[in-house]
């Protein structure tokens, strides 16, 4: 384990970080009608579930009655995909971009691996392979697109924390971190002052600074966003972000391909309540991106995917342990939307994995694959190096053929 | 695993390649018996140190441009032994015995010496007698410099009559205060100007080949002199003599019990134990390898209390739990670990030789868990751990804190959605505040 210098950061990556979200770039020097591939990594495990409801499988309220929310059209209930499955209300854009045919959840994916832990999971999620590599898939796809492998020059400022692993590699990619943003976010510090709540020394220490960190965080009201839907409010770290990376794909000759990421989604307990903060940041942050990118969005496809799943059963604490199939977003001007990809595995117990999670029917391998054969453009026989193993068929049909 | 606790008490914090399978009183034995293993590569001797500082003050440089790599090669090299010393307890007593007889940068041109004064003043002495540290950190140059003595000199003196200038007490005022007898030890102002006039003519050749502690005859003071009722003769041996004297008083021996006491076993000595280390050090003539083992008997008796890290021992220990370091830093490399940590000594309130008093840093919890304290340790752990790319974060934390590790810390880290999260709650819970 060596911390990674920072010579070696300059030459070829940094990253923008805010709070618990960060940005990274990879990508060629392009021209204003490159594709466009953004990709959000929300580190935590999804519950799947919960994001895209399967209201229309009788053996779900079985499971965890209390963590489903009512039917479409009824107050606070799903927002309806087609009759079977129902959205989360909180992912109001990308209901609306469902209706655009621009939105595209694929149901029961998980990664190759079967791994209950955070950290291996999201390491062979970013590795795109069964063990842990030293390079991201995303890296390893650009660096086979043709002639589009060494700009010589990252893009913007670097002052950031890192590059995630989904991105590491022999391409070279571009990076930013804004100063006075380096510390956690707000969950991750209101978790570290209930750790330190019975200290009589850090105890109050913790519970003081927070206080003033509040403070001064109200105080220095960061960069106005040329406001979405017109609203004056502090956008979040992540719409931030979003914003950015949006402006930066922009650019005539900027980066065509970023990766973003965003956690809150471990909700080991009152899942109920908690998942809809981080699920409408996701939200604001696709926002942000269509707005940012303008004229490009029809070049454009997020795609948002997560570790691992949780339990089909709720636990003891009203939230969900980890599990295995969970459900991959898709989002942007290029995603043949407007359905639910996917094959739905069932949800009667012995359809369950190991009799606890959802089943996965879809290689998130194929998934991603299937967005850069088919949107990126890249060759086949790339496929093997980008996701080494086990040969993985792209999926087809999620892109728009225009 | 029981032994983790004493050894992040005795040490710098636990590395995963320290070895577990001894008793505690083995552990820490081995290293004081052992030759000091630390390792100093490119760094220059005290004479070298002065010869570029004589060179940039005769061409009159600006930015310290030729002690400066002289300093940085030190910092690198110490600050490396840290993060991979195999003796953390001998490393541990080194920076506890430079502590205690602070140099510091902020006064004085120490920068060119300040290496070396633990190399060479220091480090020899930590299993040896007290008095002979004593003597060889008051003929250091960089103790000269920082507390003025080099122009201290004697009014009655061949230099003083001519020159009409005299005594500077300042070392020999911190000599009695901070490193020997102590207030406790009641001596007046009389002692204090007596001890100065002792001490006057103890200087530094600049002008020789080889730079270093020279005994000005003609600024010393002449006549015989008395400190705390005892008469010393003129010359450099009077000065000899005194620091033998008070190096091996009971009540500097009662002072330096308090210290050992107060940083390794709690913030609040008791009587018995300092009255014990005391005696350890009355009865061997001064041996600390003898005072600073009977204190990890004291450890095994008496483990209630608890002492909190400064931000050097917590900086260090996270570095150490991550197994940062393991090539030598380069001395201009600002990414090198040893770098890193010198940076974090600096953010989180101590910077490295920079104490800004001769008392050196505070060795109690009050001084160092502020609001503002706690949370740029966090938010530099935070940044750190973000560069962490492999491991799994609970080993880390049980090979880190052992049985200390709390079960609730567990749970936050078993839940955390990211190694940088996990790694972050584990840096920022009460156990490893401690040591």
């Amino acid at each position: 384990m060596m911390i990674h210098r920072r010579t070696a950061l300059l030459g070829l990556a940094a990253s923008w970080t805010l709070g618990r979200s960060s940005l990274a770039f990879a990508g060629p020097a392009g021209g204003p009608d490159d594709p466009r591939l953004v990709v959000i990594l929300l580190r935590g495990a999804l519950d799947g579930l919960s994001a895209v409801t399967p209201y229309g499988d009788a053996d779900l309220k079985t499971h965890r009655r209390d963590l489903v929310l009512p039917e479409p059209g009824q107050e606070g209930g799903l927002l309806d995909l087609g009759g079977f499955y129902g959205l989360h209300p909180s992912l109001q854009t990308l209901h609306a971009l469902y209706r655009e045919e621009q939105m595209l959840p694929v149901h029961a994916v998980a990664g190759h691996y079967r791994s209950r832990s955070h950290f291996e999971a999201q390491d062979y999620l970013e590795s795109g392979a069964d063990n842990r590599l030293n390079s991201g898939w995303l890296n390893r796809a650009v660096a086979s697109l043709q002639g589009k492998t060494n700009r010589p020059d990252g893009y913007g400022l670097a002052m950031g924390l890192t590059i995630p692993l989904l991105l590491r590699g022999s391409a070279r990619v571009g990076s930013y971190a804004p100063a006075g943003s380096q510390h956690p976010g707000e969950d991750l510090y209101h978790q570290i002052s209930a750790l330190n709540a019975s200290d009589p020394v850090t105890g109050p220490a913790f519970k003081n600074a927070l206080k003033a960190r509040g403070f001064s965080d109200a105080a220095m009201t960061g960069m106005q966003t040329s406001s979405i839907s017109g609203k004056p409010h502090k956008p979040d770290a992540f719409t931030q972000l979003s914003t950015a990376a949006g402006q930066m794909l922009s650019t005539l000759h900027g980066p065509r391909i970023a990766a973003l990421e965003i956690g809150g989604w471990d909700t080991h307990a009152a899942q109920l309540g908690r998942l809809g903060s981080p699920l409408a940041q996701l939200d604001r942050g696709i926002e942000a991106l269509r707005q940012s990118l303008g004229e490009n969005w029809k070049h454009t496809v997020v795609l948002a995917m997560t570790e691992f799943g949780r339990t089909v059963r709720m636990n003891g604490t009203g939230g969900t342990d980890h599990g295995t199939g969970t459900v991959t977003f898709l989002a942007g001007g290029a995603v043949a939307g407007g359905k639910v990809g996917g094959t739905w595995p069932g949800l009667r117990p012995s359809q369950l994995f190991e009799n606890r999670d959802l089943a996965p029917t879809t290689d998130l391998r194929a998934v991603a694959a299937g967005v850069l054969c088919d949107h990126l453009h890249l060759p086949p026989q790339a496929l093997a190096t980008v996701f080494p193993g086990p040969r993985t068929d792209p999926m087809k049909g999620l892109i728009t053929s225009a | 695993m029981q032994l983790v606790s004493a050894i992040n008490r005795f040490g710098w914090g636990q590395r995963d390649d320290s070895p577990l399978d001894t008793s505690l009183h083995d552990w820490l034995s081995r290293q004081l018996d052992a030759p000091d293993t630390a390792v100093f590569r490119n760094v220059r001797s005290c004479s070298e140190g002065l010869i570029a500082l004589r060179e940039q003050r005769r061409a009159k440089m600006q930015g310290d441009p030729l002690v400066t790599p002289i300093f940085q090669a030190d910092v690198a090299a110490q600050l490396d032994n840290l993060l991979l010393t195999e003796q953390p307890f001998r490393e541990r007593l080194a920076w506890f015995w430079l502590n205690h007889f602070t140099v510091s940068l902020r006064q004085g041109s120490t920068k060119a010496v300040l290496g070396t004064y633990m190399r060479e003043a220091i480090r020899p002495h930590v299993t040896g007698r007290f008095s002979d540290m004593l003597l060889a950190v008051m003929r250091h140059p960089a103790m000269l410099m920082y507390l003025d003595n080099t122009s201290s000199i004697g009014p009655n003196s061949p230099a003083g009559r001519k020159s009409h200038h005299g005594l500077n007490e300042n070392l020999a005022r911190e000599c009695l205060e901070l490193h020997t007898v102590s207030p406790a030890a009641g001596y007046s102002q009389t002692d204090v100007t007596s001890f100065a006039a002792i001490l006057t003519g103890w200087s530094i050749d600049m002008k020789a080949e080889q730079p270093g502690f020279v005994f000005r005859e003609k600024a010393h003071e002449p006549g015989e002199k008395t400190v705390m009722g005892q008469t010393f003769p003129e010359g450099e041996d009077g000065g000899v003599q005194a620091l033998h004297f008070l190096g091996t008083h009971p009540a500097t021996y009662r002072h330096i019990a308090t210290q050992m006491v107060g940083h390794f076993i709690s913030d609040t000595p008791a009587p018995q134990d300092v009255s014990h280390i005391a005696s350890v050090l009355q009865n061997s003539d001064g041996d600390l390898r003898a005072a600073s083992l009977a204190l990890a008997t004291l450890h095994d008796t008496n483990r209630t209390g608890s002492k909190f890290r400064t931000p050097m021992d917590y900086a260090t220990a996270v570095m150490r739990a991550l197994s940062l370091g393991g090539k030598p830093s380069q001395p201009d490399d600002p990414h090198s670990p040893a770098h890193v940590l010198y940076a974090a000594f600096s953010s989180l309130g101590q910077p490295l030789w920079k104490a800004p008093l001769p008392n050196g840093w505070s060795d109690s919890a009050a001084e160092w868990s502020a609001p503002a304290d706690m949370l740029a340790r966090t938010d530099w752990a935070w940044r750190l751990a973000a560069h962490v790319q492999t491991g799994d974060p609970m080993e880390i934390a049980h090979i880190a804190l052992g049985p200390a590790l709390r079960p609730q810390t567990e749970l936050a880290m078993h839940h955390a959605g990211s190694r940088q999260d996990a790694l972050t709650l584990l840096f920022s819970s009460p156990e490893f505040q401690r040591r």
